[in-house]
């Protein structure tokens, strides 16, 4: 797998997103952490129902097992490891893979 | 010619208004047409009296034209009727205009009984029914010292309470030897005499007046019957009131012996197309001269027209009101007239308490009622009477006082048939049926059904009936916020507070499960922020805020941000002005004046927001927190300082009031206004907190909103000093953040607060619960803590960081596109960006590098 450098783990915000610009895509980089255990998770920072970039500036939180994030707009809920929103199954949002090595935040390219 | 029905109404008082709600609905295809001989559309006459404690006509009516526009509902004001032609079906009005029927509905009322009394028809002598004639009353009496009613019923008690309203030495002089000798017996009679002449109002009762003569220390002298005199400037008269049943007199309609259109089960006159509902029908030789039966009358015929067989069947007269500040209800057989009839009777002459009531010979249930001074018994025992439940083992444990836990109602005993609010006739299977529906809890209840929200006399009953019904079904009532915490939010309040939780990770590791969720972490923080008052972007808050709070501005539908400054009392200086235009100009945002009385900028980007609001706090702006769910704005009018009419400084105040709870977290926004007369152009009447001036100091209205359910703001508390005023307020604002639930505002919460505004009163003036040096404190710590969080934030480079739009790179989102519109942007549509970006993709391309730069100064 081709891993492509996005910015430095100090651009994270704990149990928060922010957004990196990957290639000429936005994406929605979130860190969560479970007591100490943190887990990076990415999706598209865009909106399909509220049709804007505005993921990343949503509250994150769980349902049930699932991981997710809320829509800052609208509300919906996206699943942080599918992209498919739990209001709607037949919307979701890309997904990537990501990961931190040596205090960089990685892309599956 | 449609042939649609053509229903035309006869008058357009309480009974004649809510037939035309009922025909709208049972007929929505009929063409109504409503005649009414008044200047004015139906207004609420039970609360009349209320004109005088302030309440304008506006705030009496019961209907709008633009409410009877939006029914489709045709209507003429000022249009008495003066001929009926039963022949060719059409009524004519005094201007001789004709109008065509179907179904004629007669809704003409009553008109005051004056006694023929020599002297009665002189100026200064007056009836009570109608808003003129209260305006009528206002003049007179603003000429007068001294006012008499003439009869002690309970509309001439009503009356005296007008007169003592607008400030008159007030006297009744009832003919009886006891006041409401229709509703109550003599004990309750003497007791309420006691109480009232104890305020004020002078009760002479006996009294046959033979003559109202001229006088000279006051205008009038009433000579009576036993030869003693009395003084007085004006006299009320209030000695019953007669159908109005001229129109079925002249066009020949059977009528009673002593007046009243006669009418069937139906409401049907001996012309079956023309119906008579209210006071001017006579029911089984009955008027009745109460409200309830005349909605049931109106019910009745809107659906007989409609086809449906619901029968009048005679109606409760029970009563429950408050006259001149006293309890007093009346329940079926008061009198003990039923044979074999036995009484219990209570009374504490200390605390002018009587309470009796009546059994059947077999003590097994209850007849009738009597209660001065104090009605809580009163919802129960209706119930016993009007469903025929059996009495407890001892009926006196009904009335006598228990140090606690009274026998109340058995709410399962009650038949589903049960009439619960009789003002808007819901029944206990209406509820039932509503809570079928879904709703499942009082406050939802309540909207669909209407029930409570008429008199509001039958809430405690509601909220049994409610919570019975769900225990039988085995609903928990549950609270929980959401399903990380089983707790509510008032819940989560206690917690924070008493084991000193600081933070959400802290709350959830203690008492909470999963990870949480956009519904508790807002309300953690909410909560952390109006006990704690930390600074809200503090690292281990952060991620806990909805977007608006996390960039302390107001998200749009792009994704860009809205600006709003703090201009407290709407007062801003042309200096700032032209910096708010500056920074406008500067950033290109759109610009809107709020309802608030301030100054909203559009379209600013999440990068931007620092840069404008470093540019904005150097000019002395201060964070508006309109993205907040805290106090918004304290809305003002000029006051004193200005205007002509002003009676003291409400900008002043409301600056001031707005500078104390700026910044204060709290379940849902808060909203205020300030006005400096009672002409009220600041609106206080539609926020939760309102102050309106007065000549000797501030009335307090609370609990009102505007919105998608309006609710006018309820009295609170008059002529407070300014001191007293602020104490209220905290008070009042510390409970609300105790106590409401997420995202409730402070209407919802008061009506869901057991015993409403005068429990709040209870609670905020009397201290009844002891907690009012503590909810002074809690305020006082928040006021002592305030920070303005976009000065806090331009001065971290940590929070700076996190208003890019990208962590690694300065560009912007491209999908943000503005177009112009009255010479403003205003955010592109879907096909206006595709053009645009067809347009300028070369053009972005090729500037790409410049733009880069500029913007990389930016933020960090």
């Amino acid at each position: 797998m081709n891993w492509q450098t996005l910015c430095k783990s100090s651009d994270l915000i704990d149990n928060a997103g922010v957004c990196a610009k990957f290639n000429e895509e936005q994406v929605a980089l979130f860190s969560l952490f479970e007591g100490e255990q943190q887990t990076l998770f990415a999706l598209g920072n865009w909106d399909p129902i509220g049709k804007a970039n505005v993921l990343s500036r949503g509250v994150l939180g769980s349902i049930g097992e699932e991981f997710v994030v809320a829509s800052p707009l609208y509300k919906q809920h996206f699943s942080l490891l599918t992209g498919k929103c739990l209001e709607d199954e037949n919307v979701s949002v890309p997904v990537y893979q990501v990961r931190i090595q040596n205090d960089l935040v990685e892309i599956a390219a | 010619m449609s042939n649609k029905m053509k229903i035309v109404i006869v008058g357009n008082g309480m009974v004649g208004h809510h037939f035309v709600e009922q025909i709208c609905q049972t007929m929505p295809d009929a063409v109504v047409t409503v005649l009414s001989g008044e200047p004015r559309l139906a207004y609420d006459r039970v609360h009349l009296s209320e004109y005088f404690s302030g309440k304008t006509a506006e705030e009496l009516a019961l209907t709008t034209p633009e409410n009877y526009e939006s029914l489709g509902v045709n209507f003429f004001t000022d249009a008495k009727v003066t001929h009926i032609d039963r022949a060719l079906k059409t009524v004519t009005t005094a201007s001789d205009e004709s109008f065509q029927y179907d179904k004629l509905i007669l809704a003409t009322g009553s008109y005051p009984f004056v006694p023929p009394i020599p002297g009665s028809d002189q100026e200064h002598c007056l009836v009570y029914r109608t808003i003129e004639d209260l305006e009528a009353i206002q003049n007179s009496a603003n000429q007068s010292k001294v006012g008499v009613v003439v009869g002690g019923g309970l509309l001439g008690l009503e009356a005296a309470n007008a007169l003592k309203e607008a400030g008159l030495e007030t006297h009744v002089v009832e003919f009886a030897p006891q006041l409401m000798g229709v509703q109550l017996d003599a004990g309750g009679g003497a007791q309420l005499k006691q109480k009232i002449e104890e305020l004020g109002v002078n009760v002479h009762t006996s009294k046959a007046t033979e003559v109202i003569a001229a006088s000279e220390a006051t205008r009038f002298e009433l000579r009576f019957k036993d030869g003693s005199t009395l003084g007085t400037d004006m006299v009320l008269f209030s000695a019953g009131i007669r159908p109005q049943d001229a129109l079925a007199r002249e066009f020949d309609l059977e009528l009673g012996e002593r007046g009243g259109i006669v009418i069937n089960n139906y409401c049907q006159t001996s012309d079956a197309d023309i119906y008579a509902i209210g006071e001017c029908a006579l029911w089984n030789k009955m008027i009745f001269g109460l409200v309830a039966p005349g909605y049931q009358m109106a019910r009745v015929a809107a659906s007989h027209i409609a086809g449906s067989d619901l029968a009048f069947t005679g109606a409760d007269m029970s009563t429950k009101l408050k006259l001149l500040g006293v309890d007093v209800g009346s329940i079926g057989d008061a009198h003990a007239r039923t044979p074999g009839a036995l009484t219990y009777v209570f009374q504490n002459q200390a605390k002018q308490v009587y309470k009796k009531i009546v059994v059947d010979a077999e003590q097994k249930h209850l007849l009738g009622a009597v209660l001065v001074g104090d009605c809580n018994e009163y919802d129960t025992l209706l119930q016993y009477a009007l469903n025929g439940i059996e009495l407890p083992e001892l009926p006196e444990s009904l009335i006598l006082p228990v140090a606690e836990g009274a026998p109340g109602l058995p709410a399962g005993s009650l038949p589903d048939t049960a009439t619960v609010c009789s003002c808007h006739n819901v029944a206990k299977s209406d509820i039932i049926e509503a809570m079928d529906a879904g709703a499942c809890d009082l406050g939802s209840v309540k909207s669909c059904t209407k029930a409570s929200t008429g008199c509001g006399g039958c809430a405690a009953l509601l909220k049994t009936v409610v919570e019975t019904e769900l225990e039988n079904r085995g609903v928990e009532v549950k609270k929980d916020i959401c399903e990380h915490f089983a707790y509510s939010r008032q819940e989560l309040y206690h917690i924070i507070r008493v084991e000193q939780i600081k933070t959400f990770e802290e709350l959830l590791d203690k008492h909470g499960k999963g990870l949480g969720c956009d519904i508790c972490k807002p309300t953690a923080a909410s909560i952390l922020a109006s006990t704690w008052n930390d600074y809200i972007l503090e690292k281990p808050h952060v991620g806990l805020q909805d977007t608006n709070d996390r960039y302390l501005a107001n998200m749009q539908k792009d994704g860009t941000y809205s600006v709003v400054p703090r201009i407290a009392g709407g007062e801003v200086t042309p200096d700032k002005l032209i910096v708010l235009g500056e920074v406008a100009k500067e950033y290109d945002l759109y610009c809107k004046i709020t309802g608030g009385q301030r100054i909203d900028l559009f379209g600013a980007r999440l990068e931007q927001l620092p840069e404008i609001w470093r540019k904005l706090v150097d000019a002395g702006f201060e964070t508006g927190h309109a993205y907040g769910k805290s106090l918004r704005t304290v809305k003002s009018c000029v006051g004193s300082t200005w205007c002509r009419y002003g009676v003291q400084d409400s900008v002043g105040t409301a600056i001031d009031i707005e500078g104390r709870y700026k910044g204060l977290r709290s379940p849902h926004k808060i909203k205020m206004a300030v006005s400096g007369c009672t002409r009220e152009c600041a609106e206080a009447q539609s926020k939760d907190v309102g102050v309106i001036a007065t000549e000797n100091g501030w009335n307090l209205y609370v609990c009102g909103n505007g919105g998608m359910k309006p609710r006018h703001a309820d009295l609170f508390a008059t002529d407070l000093d300014t001191e007293t005023l602020i104490k209220y307020i905290d008070r009042l604002l510390m409970f609300y953040v105790k106590t409401a639930d997420r995202l409730q505002r402070t209407s919802v919460w008061m009506e869901n607060l057991e015993g409403g505004l005068e429990y709040l009163q209870q609670v905020i003036i009397e201290d009844s619960l002891g907690i009012c040096d503590e909810l002074e404190q809690q305020m006082s710590h928040i006021v002592g803590t305030y920070q303005c969080e976009w000065k806090t934030t331009i001065e971290s480079p940590e929070a700076l960081k996190r208003f890019r739009q990208f962590v690694n790179s300065p560009d912007q989102d491209e999908n943000v596109v503005f177009v112009q519109e009255r010479t403003q942007i205003r955010p592109a549509t879907e096909t206006e960006k595709q053009e645009y970006w067809q347009a300028n993709k070369i053009q972005i391309e090729t500037i790409d590098t410049d733009v880069v730069e500029t913007e990389a100064l930016g933020v960090e």
